[in-house]
């Protein structure tokens, strides 16, 4: 899976959870969950069960915590993947 | 002079109709919302038929978000949401947009217990060792005060947001609760009112104590209603009711259309003694409760025009009818109107008293009082105390000035709310 494919599906797992559409407009690797999405941070734990349905894994305690930004959930998702 | 507490606006989510304009109609025209379900068949409960409020998908995306939706699983918060969203609106307020909330609004909105389907996924999902895949949604839609919660961030209000419990009076509870915090000062307008789930963990209960009529399976429409002689137990439902009340001169200032006007009323408890129980009700107190909301209002009793009662369908109506003429001293001919909602509806548990409230409101408002269904044939030991015409079977066009509403709950705890056609 590509790095282009793994962004276009995040990007549509986090649409829902987006308060703030804007930060949608420009989604790459640097985009922050909670600062340019404003996704509440009780949502995260949702959008990381959403993350392992559509790529089917499992992220442990340990690395969803570490993950803030598009690029961090790419990062988690690859390594699972390989 | 001690301040006046009016009602601007309700919201409803009953099982025989959802919406202000079609409950009243439903009332009006004596629709029954109890209806038999193929899955209680199919669970082996006794009692088969219940009333559930009927919301179409398309009516959900008017009141939740997309994300709200997502996994939304508790029947009290949609019916809740629907009936307080609605009771809002229909008063005339705005929902605030900005980032200040109305630090004069608050809400106290009642449930028994909240999400039990989602609490079913939990279960399940714990059981599993999966307890990580609950997801953020668990807590929120199961915590008791969810109801209050997702209504207070809808409309952003800054006052006290709470949810109260107490059985079936929840709801007659709610409403004084906030009317006496809209009393002391302490809030300009109370959004009140209560919910109840609907479905079998919530019905199962109160079929295994046998308190549900069990021989009307296949033919729900004929199920003996409140009253009647053949009650044989009363029909579960659910729903939701929502009242908004608001202290007269800021209904006045904002031109608000006023329902009718609350006078007082009365909370109590039997304390489970003398014939009280946890599942009865101490009459004695009961006559305290009404005769304390009558002094409460600073009325008499002769001024009770009409009373909506309890009255489920049980053994218990008679009583009830008993304690009534003890507390106002009136009897026979002399005695008011009663009717009940619950031939109507089935009995909504905790979001009873909230419905029961709203249907007494729409009576003064709008002149009449619904008839009781299924009680043609009424229970000797109420006749021997209420004349017949008292209790009226079909629709009464009648201008009502002041209604007593009662609402009594397990645990033996009892309120009385005392309402009045409103004149300046």
């Amino acid at each position: 899976m590509n790095e282009k494919e793994i962004l276009s599906r995040l990007k549509k797992i986090v649409e829902p959870y987006t308060q703030r559409p804007e930060g949608l407009r420009d989604f790459n690797v640097n985009t922050d969950f909670i600062n340019d999405l404003q996704i509440n941070s009780a949502n995260l734990v949702d959008v990381v069960l959403d993350v392992e349905d559509e790529f089917n894994i499992e992220i442990d305690n340990d690395s969803m915590e570490g993950m803030l930004t598009v690029g961090d959930a790419k990062t988690i998702i690859e390594n699972k993947l390989v | 002079m001690s301040k006046r507490v009016v009602i601007t606006g309700m919201g409803v989510a009953s099982p025989n109709a959802v919406g202000l304009r079609d409950f009243n109609h439903a009332l009006k025209n004596m629709n029954s919302g109890i209806r038999f379900f193929p899955e209680l068949e199919r669970l082996n409960f006794s009692c088969q038929i219940a009333g559930k409020p009927e919301i179409p998908e398309d009516l959900l995306t008017e009141y939740f978000t997309p994300l709200q939706l997502r996994g939304l699983n508790s029947s009290g918060i949609v019916y809740g949401v629907i009936a307080g969203i609605d009771a809002w609106k229909d008063a005339g307020l705005s929902i605030i947009d900005g980032n200040n909330p109305d630090w004069d609004s608050g809400i106290i909105f009642g449930t028994g217990i909240l999400g039990v389907d989602k609490f079913r996924e939990a279960i399940h999902l714990i059981d599993a060792g999966k307890t990580r895949r609950l997801g953020s949604s668990s807590v929120i839609q199961t915590m008791a005060s969810g109801i209050s919660a997702y209504l207070g961030g809808m409309l952003g209000c800054g006052n006290q947001v709470t949810t109260n419990s107490s059985a079936c009076t929840t709801g007659t509870e709610a409403l004084l609760m906030g009317f006496e915090r809209i009393k002391a000062g302490k809030a300009s307008r109370m959004l009140v009112g209560s919910c109840s789930d609907h479905g079998p963990y919530i019905w199962g209960g109160f079929d295994a104590m046998r308190i549900l009529p069990a021989n009307f399976n296949k033919e729900p429409e004929h199920v003996p209603g409140p009253m009647s002689a053949k009650a044989s137990g009363f029909v579960p439902g659910s729903g939701a009711g929502a009242l908004i009340l608001e202290e007269l001169d800021s209904a006045i200032a904002r031109g608000a259309r006023i329902y009718a006007e609350i006078l007082g009323g009365e909370i109590n408890s039997g304390g489970q003694r003398e014939n009280g129980s946890m599942t009865a009700a101490n009459n004695e107190a009961v006559v305290r409760c009404i005769t304390k909301a009558i002094e409460n209002s600073g009325i008499h009793s002769t001024d009770i025009d009409a009373i909506n009662g309890h009255l489920t369908a049980t053994s218990r109506d008679s009583v009830e009818i008993l304690n009534w003429t003890i507390a106002l001293n009136r009897k026979d001919s002399n005695f008011p109107y009663i009717n009940s909602l619950k031939g109507l509806t089935g009995h909504c548990l905790s979001a009873s008293g909230s419905i029961e409230c709203v249907a007494s409101v729409l009576q003064i408002w709008n002149n009449y009082i619904f008839g009781s269904l299924n009680c043609e044939e009424i229970h000797p030991e109420i006749l021997e105390l209420v004349d017949e015409d008292k209790i009226p079977r079909n629709l009464l066009e009648e201008k009502i000035n002041i209604l007593a509403k009662a609402s009594f709950g397990f645990g033996d705890v009892n309120a009385v709310a005392i309402f009045k056609r409103y004149t300046a």
